[in-house]
């Protein structure tokens, strides 16, 4: 069958099962927009590429399946890059279609040329330039092959015009053949032997489960293994709902704004079992003093994580869902030759730091309004499978701190790049991936304004997403580090509450715009926006701006310095 | 310090001959901040590969993370490292020496002792062509700089394993581990 390279794209992308994409057309990927009108895949049009990109992630994070995007050559391309870099440091499938100038023609400086495979490289898993419609379906299988197994990561795939205008004879290739990636799945046994007999001999261990539980679709044997061995469990910001913040072995999350309990209970740990995380700055604190007691046990399917920042005693490579598999086994056979330890002692010790160190703020009668009170009002007024989106902020770790996740895959945010503006274009991804589940989003003021017109996109497809603002009228993250660490010396973070008119603007763009001022009205509202299907609804709440998101690590300062902040009287340590 | 006396490791990298390979192994070192002290590229006997030798600044790179972030990259076929004890190390050199008639005997007899060779003579100068180890260069250089280098090149070493003898292997060809 002759196809040109064009229809052998789309024609493979459904190969791949795709059943949605997210793009915007122009110049250079013209012609696979052709065949895309024929296509049983549905394309959501997008007002920026970036929102394409996020809205891909946002759908990868939602559904464990890979989310595309296409969007044309250069201008297209480089506004895609921060998604490709977010997808990057988060480990999230994506797969990236970009338009190229004419093969003929690279190299010439042409319109709306850009070194897409260059400029890419360093955010990408793999990406691949092709020069030969015959070589598009091995490419796109070999593409989603990469992008979601091993390490899931964005890909991209640039096309040149010519050859997506050239003719090709259609095959599918059966299987991918790649001599130089060979992820490796199976831990070793012996080292898994090693752990655990090192589990069964510890007293104060810590699991410390990351994003990776998600991508491996780990959380049933992570419960099992933490209900086995009784062991207490931190959730990383990636991987928040990896064990049901309910579950009384989870702890919430570790790091520069984690609860007391999962930090200290890191501190002290005399074992860290490190499940499918990277002992990110964020999570270590000064890293030469994070954990000192603690021997660790690390598993990841990229083999560079172990050791990259802190030594492992037992290093394991392998799927994290297999390993654990294969750990509690393991761990049983361990058990008939020795007890393992009471950990009563480290439990009482734990549910001691729980009652004296609880996550505080007050909500005054008629003062104003907290953003911790409306994101635990938002959490008790949502079905348990909600989706919760974030941007980037203090909002996002109120967010991650306060909700209690009940399920995997229900938290979507932008851990390791920090990308503001995450959350509106993550938020329709995610919608659009899962439509039979609410999907909410909070958001920061500042993160609001970077990607809102996506909210155009999500009104025309008719994705009822819901943005809850946290609007403080400040970048507030940086508002407090200016505080904390400037001595009160602002510079360039004030935005005003009233420009623009947040009510006004989700009117325009086609959604429900609501305002709240006071506490009284939260509940009213949620209910409110929970009852709209047909349309995204935003809701502006007009939050105390001198609200500082606490417990907190400085940066580069030990986690043994954490802050607890004001509500703990002076000094809050 | 010189060249060949830093604290190095030396790498050989089989990877695919395909466009942008010298770019992604490149990037990787500059973006994981690891200094390279020299590289050479070369076609290898088959044609789909070709074999970098890389000498790494072993105190900015840990070698174990460089060669676990390196074997990341898909076209990266096979990784060796050669302990500087275990392998043969050449490098080529051409350099420029000022060597008018008064000095030009001393030259051509360093060329002699250092069995380099003197591939090209002009009025005031020649370029001569030193082949050996690294360390054995730096020594040619030393010692004709006090007549005056005009010019100087270096190819940057290759390196193979010594035969009949246990050279480190890091990592063998990737698919052996599946």
């Amino acid at each position: 069958m002759k196809l040109t390279g064009a229809q052998a794209l789309i024609k493979s992308l459904e190969m791949e099962q795709v059943e949605v994409m997210f793009g915007l057309p122009g110049g250079a990927i013209l012609p696979v927009y052709d065949p895309l009108i024929d296509s049983s895949i549905r394309h959501i049009l997008v007002r920026h590429e970036q929102g394409a990109g996020h809205m891909a992630s946002g759908y990868a994070h939602a559904t464990g399946r890979p989310g595309v995007a296409m969007v044309t050559s250069g201008p297209a391309a480089t506004n895609i890059v921060t998604p490709l870099c977010d997808a990057y440091m988060d480990s999230i499938p994506i797969v990236v279609i970009t338009g190229q100038v004419a093969y003929s023609v690279i190299g010439t400086d042409a319109f709306q040329e850009a070194d897409t495979v260059g400029i890419t490289m360093p955010v990408t898993k793999h990406n691949w330039l092709i020069s030969d419609a015959q070589d598009i379906p091995r490419v796109v299988r070999e593409a989603f092959h990469v992008a979601t197994t091993g390490r899931p990561g964005p890909v991209l795939i640039d096309l040149p015009k010519d050859v997506a205008n050239a003719p090709m004879d259609w095959y599918w290739p059966e299987k991918v053949d790649m001599p130089g990636y060979k992820p490796n799945v199976k831990g070793h046994p012996r080292q898994i032997k090693d752990a655990a007999r090192l589990i069964n001999a510890s007293s104060r261990p810590v699991i410390y489960a990351g994003g990776g539980i998600m991508l491996a679709g780990a959380s049933n044997e992570l419960r099992a293994l933490a209900e086995l061995t009784g062991i207490p469990t931190v959730t990383t910001l990636m991987g928040r709902g990896a064990l049901p913040d309910d579950h009384p072995l989870c702890l919430g999350m570790p790091g520069m704004h984690g609860n007391y309990t999962a930090v200290t209970a890191m501190q002290k740990a005399d074992l860290l079992i490190t499940l499918g995380a990277r002992f990110d700055d964020r999570v270590t604190g000064k890293v030469s003093t994070f954990a000192p007691d603690a021997k660790v046990i690390h598993v990841d399917i990229d083999p560079a994580e172990l050791g990259k920042v802190r030594h492992a005693d037992v290093p394991i490579v392998g799927d994290v869902r297999t390993v654990i598999e294969e750990l509690i086994k393991a761990l049983k056979s361990e058990r008939t030759k020795n007890d393992p330890p009471d950990l009563s002692p480290w439990i009482a010790t734990i549910h001691d730091w729980q009652e004296r160190y609880p996550l505080k703020y007050t909500q005054e009668e008629g003062g104003p309004l907290k953003p911790q009170f409306v994101i635990e009002r938002l959490r008790d007024n949502t079905p348990d499978d909600c989706i919760l989106v974030a941007g980037v902020g203090q909002h996002q770790m109120w967010a991650s701190q306060l909700w209690k996740f009940k399920q995997p895959n229900t938290w979507v945010n932008s851990g390791g790049l920090g990308t503001m503006g995450y959350a509106v274009p993550a938020a329709v991804g995610a919608k659009v991936g899962r439509p039979d589940r609410m999907v909410w989003a909070i958001d920061g003021d500042g993160c609001f304004q970077m990607t809102a017109q996506e909210l155009v996109t999500a009104a025309s497809e008719r994705i009822p997403v819901k943005i809850a603002i946290l609007n403080n009228a400040y970048l507030g993250m940086v508002r407090q580090w200016q505080e904390l660490f400037y001595e009160e010396r602002y510079s360039e973070v004030y935005l005003s509450p009233d420009l623009p008119d947040y009510v006004k603007w989700a009117e325009a763009m086609g959604c429900v715009g609501m305002r709240v001022d006071t506490a009284d009205d939260v509940v009213a509202t949620i209910e409110k926006a929970n009852a709209i299907d047909d349309r995204p609804v935003v809701i502006d709440f007009r939050t105390d701006w001198r609200e500082k998101v606490y417990p907190m690590v400085a940066a580069g300062s030990s986690n043994d310095d954490i802050i607890l902040g004001p509500e703990f009287g002076e000094g809050g340590r | 310090m010189t060249i060949a006396s830093r604290p190095h490791h030396i790498l050989t990298v089989t990877v695919e001959n395909k466009p942008g390979v010298l770019s992604r192994v490149a990037g990787l070192f500059s973006r994981r901040a690891f200094n390279i002290v020299s590289l050479a590229v070369s076609p290898t006997d088959d044609e789909r590969f070709s074999r970098m030798t890389i000498v790494v600044d072993a105190e900015t790179a840990p070698l174990e993370q460089v060669v676990k972030q390196l074997n990341k990259l898909i076209p990266v076929i096979k990784i060796t490292e050669v302990a500087p004890a275990a392998g043969v190390e050449r490098e080529l050199m051409l350099v420029i020496v000022t060597a008018a008639a008064e000095t030009r005997s001393q030259v051509t007899e360093l060329t002699a002792i250092f069995e380099a060779k003197i591939v090209d003579v002009g009025y005031e100068a020649m370029t001569i062509m030193v082949v050996g180890e690294p360390e054995k260069l730096d020594a040619f250089s030393d010692l004709v700089k006090p007549f005056g280098i005009v010019e100087l090149q270096r190819t940057g070493r290759i390196a193979l394993p010594k035969l009949a003898r246990a050279s480190t292997r890091l990592r063998s060809v990737k698919t052996a581990r599946s």
